[in-house]
């Protein structure tokens, strides 16, 4: 493997972990919002998992913006260049999201101001998020005068962004309603689990079909792309058959106990369904990082800095693995957290 | 304005939004450290009393510190495509190494915030440890970013740009990180420590009881004593820096200092300010041959004047009035800590006297200034460096981002950052005065 793929493939490796969790974190952030007044305190439970977990995953996502510029520091030049405008309307809604989320656990009566701005920045940062994916086919940036930037019209008058952002809501509702089933039920709330059981049931299908249409609406200039993809087909039957399985574990009896689903078992798939899935569009888009100028190997740092950095890498994860272990521990596990009034 | 201008304002505006926060995100930390290690050896509820309420403060001013950091972190790669190119290939460490920083921070400032009550008191401890740790090893790691875009070094470059022979950690640890690094984290614990003098000072004016009074005591005491230590630090690391300045950017010494002729024996302007059309500094207080002895330890050490160099390269002049201000006021504040704890030590302790008003007065100013000399050292940092964005190696002009639509976005984010600052005001007013010390103390004594 050379060094320019095991790059991208670490940077995979961190968009799809940020991608879970974002998922996780900003749809909780929905859920809290619907479910506000729920008798079921299901709003209340959305709202326990995210006040101690949203700081780790903020820096996830600054990870994913130092890794690229590390790895790829071309790919950050022409990225920083032609995303000012969606990045810098990104950056705007997550300061005010972060900011309120905390400045309401301080003070009472900023909640309902609070729950109303996590809950629509949850839908709106993602889907300016998976914009990125859209440009990256190519088409969308125009280059005059040695300068770049991006065609904002012909963005917007494209259907395939459109269809983008709902296979994103999609999957970032159904990804969530998922987590939190399974996080009821470790709080033992057996009426919060099968709300979001339902969701989880309902939207399932709805992913499946909103990433069918995203693919029949290609825009034209990603036909490389979509000849790409159906050379990876493999990956995506088997990330079929696990979404399947894992679906219907939503139905499988709970073991000793009444009760319905298995919920740790139906997210542990589904994740695996999307790490199956990205693995194949993730090969697919290569070498490009963004077509048709810009591939991993023009783009790729110097080969010290790479080797100095994978170093680094090895080093912080030795060091922060318990870290996180301790924090699963305390605020994913411990009953005494979980099954507070 | 051109687009490099508004980027310049716009990068610099929002750092001097995230520099209070993170200021104080590093400061604070270690005066809960040190609370909560004075609790555990004097078995004072008070030092107890005062982790928690400081530590609702940093959870609060941290709900502004990470999003702001997320925006400048974001930003250098929006507005400065050019120059983060090269970082990437040449100094990616420090960042890299910052992020497992946040995350060490992060993970336990949740830890310590939302499961306090479920840990043992030594583990407590540690974690607040981690979290200062974490705050600190951040400062220091993007201050490594900064001294290499200073005195650039760990690469070579052909004349069309190319990059090559890549030494990443001769990068990091270039010329002058160790003495700016040493500065950044000194001088962000002398600004915590201000800034909870400050307010323990304007608490005791009021009136309350005399528990409560003892309280605000020995809060303002600690925090002297810190803020006293810190200062005198501060003065010396940033004495270090000067002499790493005449070393490595000598038009940068030679700005800050007004000086235009290259000489030995040279004077140190204080004071005044360098007038562009007679190419001198009026109305400063010069004071012979000192200049010489502090950038280089002789009286005969010659300083080089901005003469040596072309014209195109100067700094801007106004970075002189920059530097006297932070040196200034560092050099006041040192004073003022030094003059109330000698007036503590000689009166209050030993005669059971009162601090007179003016003087609580003058240290509830201490914060704010603290929090002055820090934008004013980074905006004269930054500045100074000018016209290059990496001295001598690439200019801002290169650096900037060639969007045209900056105006629209810079007013947005100047709009986003006036709310947050405004609101967090507001946020730590009405928290606090629905918990007030009083209600805490009483607690205590009903135990
Ligand atoms: C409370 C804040 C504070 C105080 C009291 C001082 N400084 Fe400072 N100074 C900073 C806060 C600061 C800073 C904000 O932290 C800077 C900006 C960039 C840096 O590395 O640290 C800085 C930079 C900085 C630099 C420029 C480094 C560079 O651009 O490479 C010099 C030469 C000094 N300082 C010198 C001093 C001296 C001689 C002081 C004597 C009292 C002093 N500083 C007090
Ligand atoms: C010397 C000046 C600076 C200091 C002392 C400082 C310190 C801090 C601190 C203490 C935090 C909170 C950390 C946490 O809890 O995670 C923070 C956040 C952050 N800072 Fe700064 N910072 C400085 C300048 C910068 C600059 C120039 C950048 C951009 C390159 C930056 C990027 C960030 C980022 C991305 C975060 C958010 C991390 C997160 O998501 O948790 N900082 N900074
Ligand atoms: C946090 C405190 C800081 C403040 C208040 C600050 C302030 C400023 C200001 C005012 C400018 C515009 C300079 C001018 O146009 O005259 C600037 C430029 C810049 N600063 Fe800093 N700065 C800080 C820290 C840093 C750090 C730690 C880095 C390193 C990552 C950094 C990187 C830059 C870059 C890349 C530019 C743009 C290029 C240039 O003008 O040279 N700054 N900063």
């Amino acid at each position: 493997m050379s060094e320019q793929v095991l790059a991208i493939l670490i940077m995979w490796t961190f968009i799809f972990v940020y991608s879970i969790f974002g998922s996780i974190d900003f749809g909780s952030g929905f859920w809290a919002m619907v479910y506000n007044r729920h008798s079921s305190m299901a709003g209340k439970i959305a709202n326990r998992f995210l006040s101690p977990t949203w700081e780790v995953t903020n820096v996830f996502l600054v990870l994913l913006v130092v890794a690229f510029v590390g790895f790829f520091p071309k790919g950050a030049y022409t990225l920083g260049t032609v995303m000012l405008v969606p990045v810098s309307l990104i950056l705007f809604f997550l300061a005010i999201r972060s900011a309120f989320m905390v400045f309401s656990y301080s003070v009472q009566g900023y909640r309902r101001a609070m729950f109303i701005i996590s809950g629509i920045s949850g839908l709106l940062i993602p889907s300016l998020l998976i914009a990125v994916l859209p440009i990256s086919q190519g088409g969308f940036i125009e280059r005059s005068g040695g300068k770049e930037s991006l065609m904002l019209a012909e963005l917007f008058s494209s259907p395939s962004l459109y269809m983008y952002v709902l296979f994103g809501l999609a999957s970032e509702l159904f990804l969530s309603s998922l987590f939190l089933a399974d996080y009821s039920r470790v709080s033992n709330n057996e009426k919060a689990y099968r709300l979001y059981r339902e969701n989880a049931i309902l939207l399932g299908p709805l992913t499946l079909i909103a990433a069918v249409i995203t693919l029949l609406f290609m825009s034209p200039e990603a036909k490389w792309l979509v000849d790409n993809l159906y050379k990876q087909k493999i990956w995506f039957i088997l990330s079929f058959i696990v979404f399947l399985i894992s679906y219907g574990s939503l139905w499988w009896p709970k073991g000793k106990r009444p009760g319905i689903g298995r919920p740790r078992f139906a997210l542990l798939g589904v994740v695996l369904q999307y790490g199956l899935a990205s693995y194949g569009y993730g090969m697919a888009h290569l070498p490009y990082i963004v077509y048709p100028d810009l591939t991993i190997y023009e783009a790729f740092t110097a080969k010290e800095t790479f080797y100095s950095l994978m170093i680094m890498y090895g080093v912080g994860l030795a060091i922060l693995t318990p870290g996180f272990y301790i924090f699963w521990r305390l605020f994913l596990k411990d009953k005494r957290y979980l099954q507070q009034e | 304005m051109d687009t490099v201008i508004l980027a310049r304002s716009f990068f610099g505006t929002s750092l001097g939004f995230h520099i209070i926060f993170a200021t104080l995100g590093v400061g604070l930390p270690l005066m809960i450290v040190i609370a909560e290690i004075l609790h555990l050896t004097k078995k004072d509820k008070h030092y107890s009393i005062m982790a928690k309420r400081w530590t609702k403060a940093f959870a609060v001013l941290l709900g502004v510190a990470i999003p702001s950091g997320t925006i400048v972190g974001v930003q250098l790669s929006l507005l400065w495509p050019g120059f983060m190119e090269i970082v990437g290939k040449v100094i990616s460490l420090p960042f890299q190494i910052e992020i497992f920083a946040f995350f060490i921070e992060a993970l336990f400032m949740s830890i310590y915030v939302y499961a306090a009550d479920r840990l043992p008191r030594y583990f407590r401890i540690i974690t607040v440890i981690f979290v200062a740790f974490g705050a600190v090893a951040s400062a220091i790691l993007i201050t490594a970013v900064n001294t290499w875009m200073n005195t650039p070094d760990g690469f070579k470059i052909k004349p069309d740009g190319t990059i090559y022979d890549v030494r990443p950690w001769d990068a990091f640890f270039n010329p002058s990180f160790v003495s700016s690094a040493m500065h950044v984290a000194i001088t962000a614990y002398m600004t915590g420590a201000f800034a909870v003098a400050s307010v323990a000072a304007f608490k005791l004016m009021k009136k309350q009881s005399e528990d409560e009074a003892a309280y605000h005591r020995k809060g303002l005491l600690l925090s002297l004593m810190v803020a006293f230590s810190m200062s005198f630090l501060s003065s010396i690391t940033g004495h270090h820096s000067a002499q790493i300045l005449h070393e490595y950017s000598p038009e940068k010494l030679a700005a800050a200092e007004g000086l235009f002729e290259t000489t030995t024996y040279a004077p140190l302007a204080i004071g005044g300010y360098t007038d562009p059309e007679t190419e001198e500094v009026k109305y400063g207080i010069e004071i012979p041959w000192l200049l010489s002895w502090l950038a280089g330890g002789t009286f005969d050490t010659e300083v080089k004047g901005l003469y040596e160099f072309p014209r195109e390269t100067w700094p801007p002049f106004y970075v002189h009035t920059l530097f006297n201000l932070m040196v200034g006021i560092g050099s006041l504040l040192l004073a003022v800590a030094g003059a109330v704890l000698l007036y503590w030590w000689f009166f209050v302790r030993k005669k059971g006297s009162r601090f007179p008003k003016w003087m609580l007065w003058t240290l509830v100013f201490s914060g704010p200034l603290s929090m002055l000399c820090i934008e004013f050292g980074w905006v004269f940092s930054c500045s100074g460096r000018q016209p290059w964005t990496i001295y001598r190696v690439q200019t801002t002009g290169e650096a900037a981002t060639k969007a045209s639509d900056l105006g629209p976005l810079f007013a947005l984010f100047l709009l986003l950052y006036i709310t947050l600052g405004i609101l967090t005001i507001l946020i730590l007013k009405a928290y606090f005065k629905r918990n007030p010390v009083s209600k805490d103390l009483e607690k205590l004594s009903s135990y």
